[in-house]
């Protein structure tokens, strides 16, 4: 493992300082690894092998280490999303309220499975467990706009609606 | 600050608000977002009129009934509105000092509110959470200053007799875990607060945290001292953003109040409180896996003993409560063990919060004394079941919990019962489901989530979920066996009794508690299966 | 202070150890055989394969004998018609997991998970399998990984971590869907981390991980060297 700090890996007009943030506020310790993760992945929106091997050599872990946890934990995505982001929530008073239903449309529609992007890289779908409106169930997400109350056709309609005049 | 200067400023923050004639709050949490343009229309409003020495407008944390949301609280007058759109603004505003409008208004003697009692919830929907000023002057940080002249034994000594018991799903006495840790040796020790609220279906935690953060601050800080820890650790769901800025908020506002930070209140305390951001792992709820995500490695669970109380993070002595555990202590020590214990029943004592959702009118966030009923819980707070279909079940304590059924509605809701019933109390979500609903669909979503979540560690775990997730698979399917349904028990056996941590020795609840109470619906999937010869 | 010494039954012996010793270490000297497969001396143990499951007097739960510290008076018992049945459905759930097709495996005769189908008496599996498309890597010039016969028991990325001290494996993902990698999912051949020691391949129970070259005849893997190395060390550092 190299143990010399790197340059910044390519793409140097990447935002890299908002991880080196995070990794000072830690000192630099171990356990600063998850909250690193977080910090690349708001700065870049996903956590690719460049940036996991930046981190691993800047604090000085096992790169395996780096990988184990990066990819134990479901918030971190290893891939880019597309321009535009659904996400459903899977939570089980959604589940009840539709949201099967609601994912099971937009595989009809769209050719989507969670987690997958479309080939115009378009659109992404995102499944998560329980976003905490349960009380608003079934609920999804456009772009980080809260959605519920609405039944399962009523979602749907939205979702067309909102792709439709997305820009 | 010193105390009497933290009381000092409550007390003139009092004054200010007293100033105003009309108070609208605005609910400003997950359930009843996109209100900005609500609160902008309120403005223009007030304005227009010219009322803005008269009427306050004030951000607040959930007022529980999400489903009539967006909620408006008009005080002094003590309506409430539903449905508040920004259109509705000159209605809402034009009704001050005149008669409430008909159409706005959620009727007064709505039993959902009745029916409640709020201790942990008594200040949500009430105060600014962003506000310290807001939650001193409603006698926050009460409990803190009467904590700070006892001795630390006698604050533990305080939550043993309240009987408190952890709300985090296990129902462990909080002041006994507070007691072990206060005596283990240490050079030093750590609290956590667990707000990886990780049933998914609940979000008690989320709406104690948007709403009054400083509660759960005053909790952890009152156990800091208790049990001698000076450094603490707050683990929340990433998921959460509006929980984690406010809860940020509040410790830069406690910081720069000296509520944290180095000697406290004046006093020989010190105590430092990080987030840490949770990324998305249910068995992080487990308390060594937690210690284990904290210290910033996968989220296994690690064998216990030793418990965290004695060796917990980085080998230290280490509290770990639950957010609404925490929320509890403040009002414990400003009101008394004894208030505290008169409520609810002979082993849970207290209240408990609800998150009410499903197939159910009145979807909500609810605080009720221990044992009240499950259906004055689901008919009269709840409102029953919308669109004339029948009651069927209602399922608590999420993926390790169980589907309580009709025959059950006048059971108490206490850890014991609940558990005698083949559920648990878990951390307070309650699901209910109709007539419609398939319990083999609703189990089967439960194994899947928790062979998903399964770190992997163990095989009874591992293994043995997907196995019962494959059964499970096969009587959705029409294709399952009365060898199946064999082996599926047998399977709840093994990984129920052999699993290393609570996810999987629990994982098995949802299954047995379906057989127990709906296994015609397994039998029935047998019958309608094909016979062999038919099958492709 | 000299560390007391405890004194308790295990199947129906008295026996001795010292406080700080396992049930699996008193045990083990004398004589009784309790059915391990993640736990290795010289590792740290896990308690991770529930193999090791002990009923205790008094207590309603079963304990992991590798991790469960002795007690004074314990009254311990390590085989039961109990114990059986569930140690038995623990080594069929390992055997429908992934593909272990004994009479095509570099490490038939000398696997410890065939042992343990022996001597638990599995002669059939009910569950069925879920036969995974799993890789082999034989990406390194002497070794070879082969997921397919992988009980993920973590020997590999214990003795990687804790004794030689280079930590290339560890996990990827989580539950049923965990996979030993190296580094950043790297072909082992490719590691940068790997010292080429070998010791992952020794100590692995399976054929997951094995020496290229060598007829199945000659797979043994040499186990116990783990005490020896560790006591060595503690003699050269003094």
């Amino acid at each position: 493992m190299p143990t010399s700090a790197p340059p910044h890996p390519s793409g140097e007009n990447r935002p890299w300082r908002s991880v080196d943030q995070a990794m000072q506020r830690h000192d630099y310790r171990p356990d600063a690894l998850i909250e690193t993760l977080h910090a690349a992945q708001d700065a870049f929106g996903y956590l690719d092998g460049e940036t996991l091997a930046y981190i691993a050599a800047k604090l000085r872990l096992p790169p395996a280490k780096v990988f184990g946890v990066a990819t134990f934990y479901n918030h971190f995505s290893h891939k880019p999303k597309g321009e535009h982001t659904l996400v459903v929530c899977t939570g089980t008073a959604c589940h009840v309220k539709g949201t099967d239903r609601v994912l099971a449309w937009v595989r009809d529609r769209y050719g989507l499975l969670p987690g997958e992007t479309t080939a115009d890289n378009r659109l992404s779908l995102v499944e998560v467990r329980c976003v905490g409106a349960c009380a608003l169930a079934p609920v999804i997400l456009t772009d980080g706009d809260v959605i519920g109350k609405r039944g399962v056709e009523e979602t749907t309609a939205v979702i067309e609606e909102w792709l439709h005049h997305a820009p | 600050m010193h105390r009497d200067e933290l009381r000092r400023r409550a007390a003139e923050h009092r004054l200010h608000l007293e100033g105003f004639a009309h108070h609208l709050l605005v609910c400003s949490s997950l359930g009843c977002a996109h209100n900005d343009a609500l609160i902008t229309a309120l403005r223009r409003s007030v304005a227009e009129r010219g009322m803005e020495s008269r009427v306050l407008i004030r951000k607040t944390g959930c007022m529980g009934l999400c489903a009539l949301g967006p909620l408006v609280a008009v005080q002094p007058e003590g309506w409430l509105y539903q449905h508040v759109r920004p259109e509705d603004a000159d209605v809402v505003v034009a009704s001050l000092g005149q008669q409430p409008s008909e159409q706005l208004l959620v009727p007064p003697d709505l039993p959902f509110f009745a029916r409640q009692h709020k201790n942990v919830l008594a200040l949500s929907g009430r105060i600014d959470p962003e506000s310290l000023d807001d939650y001193l002057a409603a006698g926050g940080y009460a409990g803190l200053f009467a904590a700070l002249d006892m001795r630390p034994a006698e604050v533990i000594r305080r939550i043993q007799e309240s009987g408190l018991r952890g709300r985090g799903g296990a129902g462990y006495p909080t002041g006994l875990k507070w007691a072990t840790v206060a005596k283990a040796r240490g050079a030093r020790k750590y609290i956590i607060c667990n707000a990886d609220e990780g049933d998914p279906g609940a979000f008690m935690d989320r709406s104690i945290l948007e709403s009054t953060p400083h509660a759960v601050l005053e909790g952890m800080i009152i156990a800091a001292y208790a049990v001698g820890a000076c450094q603490g650790y707050i683990y929340v769901r990433a998921e959460y953003p509006l929980a984690v800025h406010r809860l940020k908020l509040a410790i830069r506002q406690a910081e720069r109040h000296n509520l944290l930070g180095h000697a406290i209140c004046g006093l020989n305390l010190d105590l430092a409180i990080q987030i840490r951001l949770g990324a998305g792992a249910f068995v992080c709820g487990e308390e060594t896996a937690l210690i284990e995500s904290v210290e910033g490695r996968r989220g296994i669970p690690r064998p216990r003993p030793p418990y965290p109380a004695e060796k917990g993070l980085w080998g230290y002595p280490t509290l770990i409560n639950n957010v609404e555990t925490y929320a509890n202590v403040g009002p414990i020590i400003d009101r008394g063990s004894r208030w505290f214990a008169a409520l609810g029943t002979e082993a849970s004592k207290g209240t408990k919060v609800f998150a009410l959702t499903g197939k159910i009118v009145h979807t909500g966030l609810i605080e009720v004394p221990m044992g009240t009923t499950l259906r004055e819980i689901v008919f009269d707070i709840g409102g029953g079941i919308p669109d004339g279909h029948g009651f069927k079940a209602v399922q608590t304590g999420g993926p390790s919990g169980g589907c309580i059924p009709a025959e059950h509605l006048d059971a108490p809701v206490s850890y014991e019962s609940l558990s005698e019933l083949g559920s648990i109390m878990g951390s307070g979500g309650m699901i209910v489901m109709d007539d419609t609903s398939s319990m083999i669909d609703i189990v089967k979503y439960f194994i899947e989530f928790c062979m998903d979540e399964s770190c992997g560690k163990c095989i009874p775990c591992r293994v043995g979920t997907a196995q019962i997730h494959r059964l499970l698979t096969a009587f959705q399917e029409r294709t399952a066996t009365e060898a199946d349904l064999a082996q599926l028990e047998m399977l709840c056996d093994l990984v129920k009794n052999t699993s290393l941590c609570g996810l999987g020795q629990s994982a098995p609840n949802p299954v047995l508690s379906t057989l127990r109470y709906f296994r015609q619906e397994y039998l029935d999937r047998i019958s309608e299966s094909r016979q062999p010869e038919d099958r492709p | 202070m000299s560390e007391p010494i405890l004194t308790l039954v295990v199947d129906g012996l008295q026996v001795s150890g010292l406080a700080s010793e396992t049930i699996l270490k008193v045990a083990r000297e004398n004589d009784i055989a309790i059915p391990t497969l993640c736990w290795l001396e010289g590792l740290s143990s896990l308690g991770a394969c529930r193999l090791c499951m002990v009923e205790i007097e008094g207590s309603p739960k079963l304990h992991p004998a590798c991790v469960t510290p002795i007690q004074e008076g314990m009254v311990v018992a390590t085989r039961s018609e109990r114990l059986h049945r569930y140690r038995k459905a623990i080594v069929e759930l390992l055997f429908s997991e992934r593909n272990h097709i004994c009479a095509v495996c570099v490490a038939n005769g000398h696997c410890e998970l065939q042992d343990l189908a022996v001597q638990l008496g599995v002669d059939h599996i009910r569950f069925p399998g879920r036969s995974p498309q799993l890789a082999v890597d034989a990406s390194h010039a002497r070794f070879v990984l082969d997921h397919n016969r992988c009980v993920l028991c973590m020997r590999c990325v214990r003795v990687c971590g804790e004794i030689e001290g280079a930590h290339t494996w560890d996990v990827k993902n989580r539950g049923i869907r965990s996979l030993i990698v190296a580094d950043f999912e790297t072909p082992w051949g490719l590691s940068e981390t790997c010292t080429g020691c070998g010791k992952c391949v020794q100590v692995c129970p399976t054929g997951a991980l094995f020496e290229k070259g060598r007829p199945v005849a000659e797979t043994h893997k040499k186990r116990p060297f783990l005490p020896y190395l560790m006591a060595n060390r503690a003699r050269e550092h003094r």
